[in-house]
């Protein structure tokens, strides 16, 4: 194999090519990214960077000197525009064709958006540092700002918005905040800690429009007649996996670029991060994880399976993730969705602690945690990994750290 | 082989104690990376480089020496 593209170059991209020359490959490595700036990470954008922590320099996932050392066919501030998958041949929006023997998909997802709502001031997405730079200079004392989505998203904003010192509202459309993501027991624990940090958070808001005066945001109105006055709104509504351009390469799209349990979407096509839906046999699932480890992990497992075509591997991880809010973080181990019982072992917020498992079937297959230790976190995370009843790991666990269940 | 970390960067994710646990450890109250040593031997630079690659803060860095 002497030619490898790899398109999208954030945190995923980024760690299939470092991946692929680590694992020895030393043909052409093309690399493209439809932004100008060199790669850089997302999750600070809503923490560090929207608190004014950071300076966006700090976002830089390599330095230059470390990009420079990968020898890459490096293409920023151009994206992917269509796929002959036939001819092995890769389109750029310059008109560039580039032929490739195997390609990576590493294109992430976009922001959601209202519809009605592009193009009025004062409203925005937050998924890339332009975003992130833009919302940051309407974040002041005072300014009254309308999150619709009680995401992880939304819920961060709000956490950093309210240190600011902003007047912070944020819209749930359904009964509990991400009762879809991590049941409705661990969204009311989340939504009291907003509320008890001044957050207005109302559940059951439906956003009938975006008001505006002279292109400027002025409220949101709601489905039930509520007007919410704001200075400035954020749309934190989910995101879309970017395979547009993908279309009419014949590769099957579904929720993202559908993959099986090696990334493979086609001989030598992988796909790696945001944008790939893979069948994770620990789950037996399939699955899209918009996670920032499972960036990194399947890219690694990418490399491997592309360089070694008779010892591939399935990806097979325990999915990770993590949030900050208020100064806490939460973590999570495992596939929380679809889930048969989410059991709170640990409720104490005012020390900043909770612990709930999660049950599929007769496993355990999740576990959420606040204010917990990185060995005990490990400990449900070798549970989860290993297949382990949920019998099994209450067990295990009530032996490992008493006081969790 | 020198490691240095960026600990206002590590997000406690314990990626690099899942890979390299002879060289990395996470502290008890908040997770923060600990470097169990900044040379480590010879056997444990594949799973050093690995941990760097795997980081999600990309908070470890790897210098040849």
């Amino acid at each position: 194999m002497n030619r490898i593209a790899v398109v999208g170059a954030a945190a995923g991209g980024l760690a299939t090519a470092e991946a692929l020359r680590r694992r020895g490959y030393q043909g052409v490595l093309t690399l493209v990214g439809d932004e100008a700036e060199l790669p850089y990470d997302r999750p600070p954008l809503s923490k560090q960077i929207l608190a004014g922590e950071w300076e966006p320099d700090r976002l830089a996932l390599r330095g230059r000197a470390d990009i420079d050392a990968l020898d890459l066919d490096l293409r920023l501030g151009v994206g992917a525009s269509g796929l002959d998958a036939a001819a092995r041949t890769l389109l750029l929006a310059d008109g560039t064709s580039l032929p490739y023997e195997a390609l990576v998909v590493a294109t992430g997802v976009r922001a959601r958006c209202l519809p009605g709502a592009e193009g009025v001031g004062g409203v925005h997405t937050l998924r890339t540092l332009t975003d992130a730079l833009a919302l940051k200079t309407g974040l002041r004392m005072g300014q009254r700002l309308v999150i619709v989505g009680a995401g992880f998203l939304g819920a961060e904003v709000a956490a950093v918005a309210r240190r600011l010192g902003a007047d912070v509202t944020l819209l749930e459309a359904g009964p509990v905040p991400l009762a879809q993501a991590v049941g409705e027991e661990t969204g009311r624990i989340l939504a009291q800690v907003h509320r008890e940090h001044g957050v207005r958070l109302h559940t059951d808001a439906k956003v009938a429009t975006v008001l505006s005066a002279d292109g400027e945001v002025t409220g949101v109105a709601l489905a039930d007649g509520r007007v919410l006055p704001a200075d400035v709104v954020l749309v934190a509504i989910g995101s879309l996996p970017n395979t547009e351009w993908l279309a009419d390469s014949g590769l099957a799209l579904g929720d993202g670029l559908v993959c099986d349990q090696y990334s493979a979407a086609a001989p030598e096509v992988y796909g790696v991060g945001d944008v790939a839906c893979w069948h994770n046999p620990l789950f037996d699932t399939a699955m899209r994880v918009e996670h920032r480890t499972n960036a990194g992990e399947q890219a690694l497992a990418v490399a491997h399976n592309l360089l070694n075509p008779d010892a591939r591997r399935p990806f097979a991880p325990v999915p990770y993730f993590w949030s900050d809010q208020y100064g806490a973080k939460i973590q999570a181990y495992g596939y929380l969705r679809d889930h048969d019982e989410a059991r709170v072992l640990r409720s104490d917020l005012t020390e900043r602690q909770f612990l709930v498992a999660y049950r599929r079937g007769d496993r355990l297959t999740g576990v959420l945690a606040m204010g917990q230790t990185p060995r005990a976190l490990r400990a449900w995370r070798g549970l989860i990994a290993s297949g382990a009843t949920w019998d099994t790991a209450l067990t295990d666990m009530a032996v490992t750290d008493p006081a969790a269940v | 082989m020198k490691i240095t970390v960026d600990e206002p960067k590590c997000v406690a994710a314990g990626q690099c104690v899942l890979i390299a646990p002879e060289v990395f450890d996470q502290r008890d109250e908040d997770g923060m990376v600990v470097l169990l040593t900044e040379a480590p031997d010879a056997d444990q630079h594949e799973a050093v480089r690995e941990a760097a690659l795997a980081c999600p803060a990309a908070a470890i860095h790897v210098a040849d020496s």
